[in-house]
């Protein structure tokens, strides 16, 4: 298993450098991933051969672009579990995804006092954008709690779900605790008292099978550039019925019928939604990168991930003084994985590991209220994909207790 | 192995100020307090100021981070005392040069001990860390100023 796994590292040629005279161990894949050959090559091919505009050619180039525009479209749909592709809009990633959602489904179907329900693990763009919803629409914000084991407090969800709710939105994955949410259940809980159900798959379609129908989603939001494409292309899947109730947000060119000089009818979804020039190329990339997850398969990638960190958990587990934010257990995770080495800053840690050429985030991961909620100003986070080995692993293991020796022993 | 090079940036100096912290403390009489937060970790760091005759007569921070972040305080409240608030603003101007890594050939003397953390530059996802006391102190001296 691991040694197939071994082959696809191959294909990241990122991957084959030294950082700081060590070899790179890439560990921040939580934040961005890298991006296999066939992805920058998809990419170089289309402007060295079919760059054009789309929808609005007659030319051969402009075919070209617009076929492969929409045949990602498609591909999309089919990694969601979904056969409809006009349910597809492209975004520039998850965060705009939940802003569309909050501003134009939001803001046309809230009544002051309904209320939108968070949780407590949510990143910062499946939180600003409701919390300016709210602002401009009175209705309130309220969030699950988590049990002891950082997982979603599903007692509290029964309690903070009612009637009142509108919207549930939350993170499939988070990208925080490892955790995975049992969306379906809470998908069914909200429906029951007639509220729609955001999902937040950003920290999920990478590394996992997702069925958009099964989880009981009404939106769900993704970000080509964690699963191995280009930045700046992202997806949201929303039902068709609840795509045509909303209003467009960008006004310009492609997204329109028929202009007239004081009105103009809009296309039907997704199109209305993609105003003025979209991001083409990132399109083309995002294909190429579905195909190579595909071609991996969802299934494998979630069982090497987990593979990595049942054997990495003991081991950060034996070095005294680290904490592990999240479930104990390592069945109950994904590969990320964030801690904290006590007396020594998670900064201070991050610039060690570098130095071994161990890269990993810290900071607050843009979960402010989580690392509240956790007690703690910042953690240190190792997040792992399809092309990370057990010799990462190692590595970082290594290069903590290098930087444990350096802060608190002074000695090198 | 290439940890050795994480000398260059934590120094003996740095180390020491970061263990045993000069001015972390609460002033009982301070004119101007200033809270500022580093966006890419979340620490919070807050300056306190006395001020008067145009000159700072007392230095003092609270606040947890990172060893950058508290050594620069330890260093910074360290310097500006006895600094007038002009001294102190071109000495903020300087630090943030030298960190950058522009040539501030004037360093030791203008920053004293503080000039050490000259090795930051070689750092850049550091250098939000060492500028944090820096920053506020140079805002609560402008907020004094707009205050009088």
């Amino acid at each position: 298993m691991d040694k197939m796994m071994n082959e696809y590292r191959a294909d990241f040629p990122i991957l084959k450098q030294k950082v700081n005279d060590e070899q790179l161990v890439y560990l921040d894949n939580a934040a961005t991933t890298q991006k296999p050959q066939a992805v920058i090559a998809a990419i170089k091919h289309y402007y060295e051969s079919d760059n054009a505009n789309v929808h609005r050619g007659v030319h051969t180039l402009a075919e070209r672009a617009t076929e492969q525009y929409e045949a990602v479209r498609s591909k999309a749909a089919r990694l969601l579990g979904v056969d409809d592709p006009h349910e597809i809009v492209y975004t520039k990633g998850t965060t705009e995804a939940l802003n569309w959602v909050a501003a134009s489904y939001g803001s046309t179907h809230l009544q002051p006092g309904d209320e939108i329900v968070l949780s407590y693990m949510e990143h910062h763009s499946n939180i600003v954008p409701w919390q300016n919803l709210a602002a401009k629409t009175g209705a309130k914000l309220k969030y699950i709690g988590l049990t002891e084991n950082g997982q979603l407090d599903m007692v509290e969800a029964q309690k903070v779900i009612t009637d009142k709710t509108a919207i549930v939105s939350l993170c499939q994955a988070s990208n925080v605790l490892g955790v995975v949410n049992p969306i379906q259940e809470i998908a069914a809980l909200a429906h029951h008292h007639g509220a729609i159900m955001v999902v937040d798959g950003a920290q999920a379609v990478p590394h996992m099978k997702v069925d958009v129908r099964e989880l009981g989603a009404d939106f769900y939001a993704l970000s080509g550039h964690k699963m191995m494409g280009p930045t700046g292309i992202g997806v949201l899947w929303g039902k068709k019925e609840l795509l045509a109730q909303m209003p467009p947000l960008e006004f310009g060119g492609e997204m329109i019928n028929n202009v007239g000089l004081y009105q103009t009818d809009f296309k039907e979804p997704p199109y209305k939604f993609e105003g003025g020039t979209q991001n083409i190329a990132g399109v083309v990339g995002l294909g190429a990168a579905i195909d190579y997850l595909n071609s991996v398969g969802p299934d494998k990638i979630a069982e090497h991930e987990h593979h990595l960190v049942a054997d990495l958990f003991p081991k950060l587990q034996a070095i005294p003084g680290i904490t592990i934010y999240g479930p104990q257990d390592p069945k109950l995770r994904t590969g990320v994985l964030s801690f904290n080495l006590a007396g020594v800053h998670p900064h201070d840690l991050a610039s060690a590991l570098d130095m071994d050429g161990v890269a990993v985030r810290a900071g607050h991961h843009c979960a402010q209220p989580l690392m509240e909620y956790l007690g703690v100003s910042a953690t240190a986070r190792a997040s792992f994909y399809l092309y990370n080995t057990k010799e990462d692993t190692d590595a970082l293991v290594n290069a903590i207790l290098d930087a444990k020796e350096f802060f608190l022993n002074g000695s090198f | 192995m290439a940890l050795s090079s994480l000398n260059n940036l934590y120094r003996q100096v740095i180390m020491d100020h970061a263990k045993h912290p000069h001015n972390n403390r609460q002033l009982a009489d301070a004119d101007e307090e200033l809270e500022l937060r580093n966006p890419t970790c979340g620490d919070v760091l807050t300056i306190q100021l006395k001020i008067a005759g145009g000159k700072i007569q007392d230095a003092a921070y609270t606040g947890s981070g990172c060893t950058i972040s508290q050594s620069s305080a330890s260093m910074m409240t360290d310097q500006i005392k006895g600094k007038t608030t002009a001294e102190v603003e071109k000495m903020v101007l300087a630090f943030s040069d030298m960190v950058t890594g522009k040539d501030v050939p004037d360093r030791a003397q203008l920053l004293g001990d503080a000039s050490i953390l000259q090795s930051v530059s070689q750092f850049p996802a550091r250098i939000k860390c060492a500028t944090l006391a820096w920053k506020a102190a140079y805002q609560a001296i402008e907020e004094s100023e707009k205050n009088e």
